[in-house]
């Protein structure tokens, strides 16, 4: 083994360990060391699942464009898209279940779904989703496993099924993340969530956030450093830096114009929750997590360096680092804003409050996660022939 | 017929009552000489004579509040669930915010911490010198066009044909996308606390069954309604049994009023039929069953 496999497995051993103490407690005690109360009853968990389900619909995405659109210059990346991709979603499943009240319940949802319900769409998409990528990197991963080599017809068949697993796969990613867009979009009650403008931006983050990780993921693992691997990440960086441009026009659009309106009406809670993430005890998350390390830094950095594979895989890794600073913005506002004034007061109880501040134990349940879906990620590219060109082609 | 005696025997009751006291007021009088006792037994001789008109009254006007909201319960409940609709009026010039209804709703239900149902909202109205406060109860809206019904995933909750918006707490998996869809934060979360909890003792007034929705619920780690949204149901139980709910039968000040407003005789549906009529967050359009007389 070398120094950077020993870094790489210790950092993992450490995370998993805090991570079970997580999960140890998260079955002892059940939901009493969340911090999350009853009035701002969504917190870190469910800012987790929806980062984790944006980089799973970004990296599938990217890997649409392999399949789908045949772009030849990310071809040999996916694969690893496809395999992020289910990873991704691995750990967005696990942290969303550990968020729900009655664990074993869950499979109430195949059983007795209500359609009306946007969480009943997301679910039952995300499942067929999951389903499809795990057909599709079968069949992508074939070629490479038989231990003969495929025919030139069974070859081109599978060429052809991937295609068309990839072709019903963008729309139900389309779907399926703008359902998750959606899931808050229709709050009513929370306008700070009830915009249209969110499913859409919820798409874009997927998008910028996804291609963000698969670039960095790219950068720092990629086995070779030859003309090729300079060329592919300088285009990821390119779209990284398109994606990012695109979602700060979004981001100015969703802020500036609740803030502009004067007199605020329908807007009021919006405006309420908008200046608790700018000015608010953790105006921080947004101006320096997500504006400064998430999207100036790495604006600058790709901007200027566009052919140096380290900053771009750096700034890269920025943007999908501090994107789970923006899925909180867009959790924890909303959650915090009071429907009715007084209640804190009316009636005192440490559950009863309009605040919320993520507890230790929820970042532990978050380590467990992320560790689950880092070992998967770290076995597959270590056994599966995941890195190289897409083998689909070779007929 | 029958309640009309039984009043009149209540009458009678009281008369004999105050007789007796006033006699006793007398007879201390005569012991001790207490200076102002001619005030007092007038005082309470004008509450006899106040009574004796009262018999005076058709049944109807002299009825307590509460017995007749229950004698039209039980009427309603003599229809099929469908043609019953429960509302409830809080007259919120009589509310003195004294969280009676709070505190008998969380014993009448078993709440533990962190699950409140009918919290009062305190407000202060005014600049000083001109200051005044308003006290506003919240129970659940019940509206017509609930919030919290179209989110959940697994249609664990919905509303009955008498209007009441339940939870099947064996359904419900705590998601709590209800309690983020609720627009009055009606609904709250039972995380499995108790009040006791870092204690030596635990406390039977705790580990008791709640008897929500007409079955036992022991309170134990992991069952229901621990893990499940929580939410006010008008006491569906005891309205089940023919009793007021516990946040009516325990205001002292008798401003919460509960009844059937297909009945149009009811004590509710002249209430509500008033210009001081309001309703919380009207422009929302949820329809809530809950009214305000300010």
């Amino acid at each position: 083994m070398n120094r950077k496999t020993i870094l790489i497995i210790s950092a993992w051993a450490v995370t998993f360990a805090l991570g079970l103490v997580g999960f140890y407690q998260r079955m002892t005690y059940g939901h009493q060391l969340a911090g999350y109360g009853s009035y701002a009853s969504w917190g870190l968990w469910v800012a987790d699942y929806i980062y984790f389900v944006g980089l799973s619909a970004g990296a599938f995405l990217l890997s649409s464009m392999v399949y789908v659109f045949n772009v030849k210059r990310l071809e040999k990346i996916g694969k690893l898209a496809l395999f992020t991709a289910i990873t991704a979603l691995i750990a967005a499943v696990l942290v969303i279940w550990f968020d729900i009240g009655h664990m074993a319940r869950f499979y109430e949802i195949f059983t007795r779904p209500n359609f009306r319900s946007m969480m009943t769409w997301m679910i039952w998409l995300y499942t067929a989703y999951f389903l499809l990528l795990m057909a599709e990197f079968a069949l992508v991963m074939r070629p490479e496993l038989s231990k003969k080599p495929l025919p030139a017809g069974t070859l081109k068949m599978n060429q052809r099924m991937v295609m068309i697993l990839a072709s019903i796969g963008v729309p139900l990613a389309v779907l399926f993340h703008g359902g998750v867009g959606a899931l808050f979009a229709v709050v009513g009650a929370r306008p700070y969530w009830n915009t249209s403008l969110l499913p859409l931006m919820f798409l874009l983050g997927a998008l910028l956030s996804g291609g963000a990780l698969l670039t960095a993921v790219i950068t720092f693992m990629w086995p070779t450093r030859d003309e090729g691997y300079r060329d592919l990440v300088q285009y990821l960086g390119r779209l990284v830096l398109a994606m990012l441009l695109l979602f700060a026009v979004f981001e100015w659009s969703e802020i500036s114009v609740p803030l502009w309106s004067g007199i605020s009406g329908a807007f009021q809670a919006d405006v309420e929750s908008i200046k608790l993430a700018l000015f608010g005890p953790y105006w921080w998350v947004f101006w320096v997590i997500h504006l400064g390390i998430g999207t100036i830094i790495p604006i600058v950095l790709l901007f200027a360096f566009p052919r140096n594979p380290t900053r771009v895989g750096v700034a890269s890794l920025l943007v999908a680092l501090a994107f789970l600073g923006t899925r909180l913005n867009i959790v924890i506002p909303g959650a915090v804003t009071a429907q009715l004034r007084g209640l804190e007061t009316a009636y005192v109880d440490s559950r009863l409050v309009f605040s919320y501040v993520p507890t230790l134990h929820e970042w532990l349940v978050t380590l467990f996660a992320i560790s689950v879906g880092a070992a998967i990620f770290l076995v597959g590219v270590a056994k599966l022939p995941i890195f190289g060109p897409r083998e689909v082609t070779k007929a | 017929m029958t309640e009309e005696k039984r009043v009149e025997s209540e009458r009678r009751e009281f008369l004999k009552a105050a007789s007796v006291t006033i006699g006793t007021l007398a007879a201390t009088q005569l012991l001790f000489g207490e200076k102002d006792f001619p005030q007092k037994v007038r005082a309470l001789e004008s509450s006899a004579l106040v009574s004796q008109e009262l018999e005076q009254l058709p049944v109807g006007e002299r009825e307590s509040t509460l017995l007749r909201m229950q004698r039209e319960l039980q009427k309603a409940l003599k229809k099929p669930m469908e043609q019953r609709r429960w509302v409830m009026v809080i007259d919120l010039r009589k509310c003195i915010g004294c969280s009676a209804c709070t505190v008998s709703c969380n014993s009448e239900n078993v709440l533990p911490p962190g699950v409140v149902y009918r919290p009062v909202v305190e407000e202060e109205i005014g600049e000083y010198p001109n200051v005044t406060r308003r006290f506003i109860p919240r129970p659940c809206m019940q509206c017509d066009n609930p919030p919290c019904v179209p989110v959940c995933p697994v249609s664990a909750t919905w509303k009955r044909a008498d209007g009441i918006v339940v939870v099947d707490y064996d359904v419900c998996i705590g998601c709590r996308y209800c309690i983020m869809a609720c627009p009055y934060n009606a609904r709250t979360f039972d995380f499995g606390e108790r009040y006791t909890n870092g204690t030596p003792k635990e406390m039977a007034y705790e580990t008791r069954p709640t008897f929500e929705y007409s079955e036992q619920w022991p309170r134990e780690p992991d069952r229901s309604p621990i893990g499940n949204a929580r939410k006010c149901h008008f006491c569906i139980h005891r309205i089940e049994s023919g009793m007021l709910p516990s946040c009516t039968t325990s205001c002292i000040g008798g401003a919460t009023y509960f009844g059937d407003a297909n009945d149009p005789n009811s004590q509710v549906s002249k209430l509500t039929g008033q210009p001081n009529v309001m309703r919380l967050r009207e422009e929302l359009g949820t329809n809530p069953r809950v009214y305000y007389l300010i």
